[in-house]
């Protein structure tokens, strides 16, 4: 029995939210575009929106069932909620809003929480998520990386199965980002229950999950291990929303090889392609600086550079093929190698083979 | 100076106040809940009437519903031995009626302004949507209804068109201070009135700075500051 199954379907101004998505253990990330139904997903999960029609369920107990006209009230699905605003409590000290999250009643037993108990688990939090001496600050004047800690103590607090955390970093600035996801990874290691992670940033996806699935327009495209998914995409959207800056219109030409009808170059692949095989893409990583003598043949493009812009640790080239000039190419490299190249290469085994 | 009028209309307008207030809270906390959007127009309309209708006109229907031959009236006067028009009792329903768009619209307009996820957030952490109502949405829009509730208050001191109406202008039992400076000033005692218009001006201008001072506070505070140290000592022990 998987951990946490739903599918359901709701309408929203824009499209229709038509889920369905099963998971186990561990951490699934969903990744997509702003205003795809990504947050409103999690929303359903918790029970602060309610679908029109479908059925949520854990081992355990069952959310949401249309068919029984059944809808538990978020209060008993366990769920914890990490909000993107982490929605502190602002009129509660640290130390008050952890404890707001004590459940006065354990589910299906005679145990109640006494002041000295909660006080005691307060205590313990407060050591665990580093914020001893800030227990009596108001939420207002912590410090991104502590708002987010007291957000995580106090849904911890209230010991929930399930974890849903949208968009977690994205209130914060990117050196203390990098901190905070190593942080996070850790204690979503201790979790044993399973999480969800919502956020647009391919990278926090990757560092944190062990499963990732792919969403557009209300839609689940794609789902699948994190490394795997990362690795051959599959589908056109999944390779752009996994950061692939490259994507050509593509028709098949031979067995193994297939014309990019953006950029006008013919490549060569090392795997059978899809029937429905309407695009490719190559990372712009993925393009190898060649010597103008070098003897290869295949999925050689002469460059045509066009723009060169540096950031701190990689420059950028845009470039198009010099023999057949269409859309501009991006190609990212390393600093220090720094210099145009005459031509590039690409390795069959690194071209993605994509479906619409 | 007689004080009767002040005594009068301190008594009406704190009784009025409590009344506004809480029922004001609930009303608007059940508006803001409201699941259907033309509804709760609808509901919002008939509730900020009595704002801008003439106070003459709200009399009237509280004349009509209240008045000892109609139904409501001689229901209550019938069963319950109670008459409200002419009595005490309609200077208060006058000065409820009157400020309790007021209390309502600013405590709406508090509730609205309080982020749902913290609301959201209460319910994912299984918290019951009493102690939701307690010990966030209201503490966190506290600023709004506590000048909502001084505004009404001041609306129903000064209360005068509905309470003519239905109330009347009985000395010593329903004349309030407004109704006794409009007294005195048609018996030409403009001596007399001009004491009461400096009561009813002092009491005004104490609840304007009053309401400013709440509001000040609320922005001062903000919940930034440390719990003092000697609250967190008591809280230890």
């Amino acid at each position: 029995m998987k951990k946490l199954q739903a599918d359901f379907q709701k309408k929203l101004k824009n499209f229709d939210l038509q889920m369905r998505f099963a998971m186990e253990e561990g951490c699934l990330g969903i990744l997509g575009a702003s205003g795809c139904g990504k947050s409103m997903t999690l929303k359903t999960i918790a029970g602060i929106v309610t679908p029109d029609e479908g059925k949520i369920s854990t081992e355990k107990t069952v959310f949401y069932d249309s068919a029984e006209k059944l809808s538990l009230a978020p209060q008993k699905r366990k769920v914890g909620y990490l909000f993107q605003n982490y929605a502190l409590f602002p009129n509660m000290t640290v130390a008050e809003n952890i404890a707001a999250g004590i459940r006065p009643r354990e589910e299906g037993t005679a145990f109640r929480a006494g002041k000295q108990n909660v006080r005691e688990q307060v205590k313990n939090l407060l050591v665990q998520f580093q914020l001893e001496g800030f227990e009596n600050q108001y939420p207002m004047k912590l410090s991104g990386g502590q708002q987010q800690r007291t957000a995580l103590a106090r849904i911890l607090a209230s010991r929930p199965d399930i974890l849903l955390l949208d968009e977690p970093f994205s209130a914060m600035d990117s050196y203390l980002r990098e901190e905070l996801q190593i942080e996070l990874n850790k204690r979503l290691k201790a979790f044993s229950g399973c999480t969800i992670i919502v956020s647009h940033d391919r990278d926090e996806i990757y560092k944190l999950c062990t499963h990732t699935m792919i969403m557009g327009e209300g839609r689940n495209i794609i789902c699948e291990e994190t490394e795997k998914l990362f690795s051959n995409p599959g589908y056109m959207q999944a390779a752009r929303l996994t950061g692939c800056k490259n994507i050509s219109r593509a028709k098949r030409t031979g067995i193994r090889t297939v014309q990019a009808l953006d950029w006008g170059v013919e490549f060569c692949v090392d795997r059978e392609m899809p029937e429905q095989l309407s695009y490719i893409g190559v990372r712009a990583h993925d393009f190898i600086p060649i010597a103008v003598n070098d003897e290869r043949q295949e999925n050689v493009i002469q460059v045509y550079p066009c723009d060169v812009t540096r950031a701190p640790f990689e420059w950028t080239l845009l470039f198009q093929n010099k023999e057949d000039p269409k859309e501009y190419i991006w190609m990212k490299q390393e600093r220090g190698k720094w210099q145009i190249p005459q031509k590039v290469w690409v390795s069959p085994e690194k071209i993605l083979l994509l479906k619409e | 100076m007689d004080l009767s009028p002040v005594l009068i209309s301190m008594k009406t307008a704190a009784t009025a106040i409590i009344i506004t207030f809480f029922v004001g809270i609930a009303v608007a906390y059940w508006v803001v809940n409201m699941k259907h959007e033309k509804l709760k127009m609808i509901f919002d309309g008939i509730l900020t009437l009595p704002l801008v209708l003439p106070p003459t006109v709200a009399g009237f229907f509280l004349l009509y519903i209240f008045g000892v031959k109609r139904p409501v009236g001689k229901l209550l006067l019938e069963f319950l031995g109670v008459k409200i028009a002419f009595s005490w009792g309609a200077t208060v329903l006058a000065a409820v009626v009157i400020s309790f768009p007021l209390m309502y619209r600013s405590a709406r307009g508090a509730f609205e302004l309080v982020d749902s996820n913290l609301l959201y957030a209460g319910r994912t952490l299984g918290m019951s949507e009493w102690s939701i109502f307690w010990r966030i949405l209201f503490p966190n829009a506290m600023s709004g209804i506590l000048s909502g509730g001084i505004l009404a208050f001041a609306r129903g001191l000064g209360e005068f068109g509905a309470t003519a109406m239905i109330a009347g202008n009985i000395a010593g039992k329903t004349r309030t201070l407004p109704l006794a400076v409009y007294s005195n000033v048609a018996a030409g005692d403009m001596q007399g009135a001009y004491q009461y218009v400096l009561v009813l001006v002092v009491i005004s201008f104490f609840v304007v700075t009053g309401m400013n001072y709440v509001t000040y506070v609320f922005q001062k505070y903000n919940f930034t500051e440390e719990v003092p140290r000697i609250k967190r000592k008591r809280k230890q022990r």
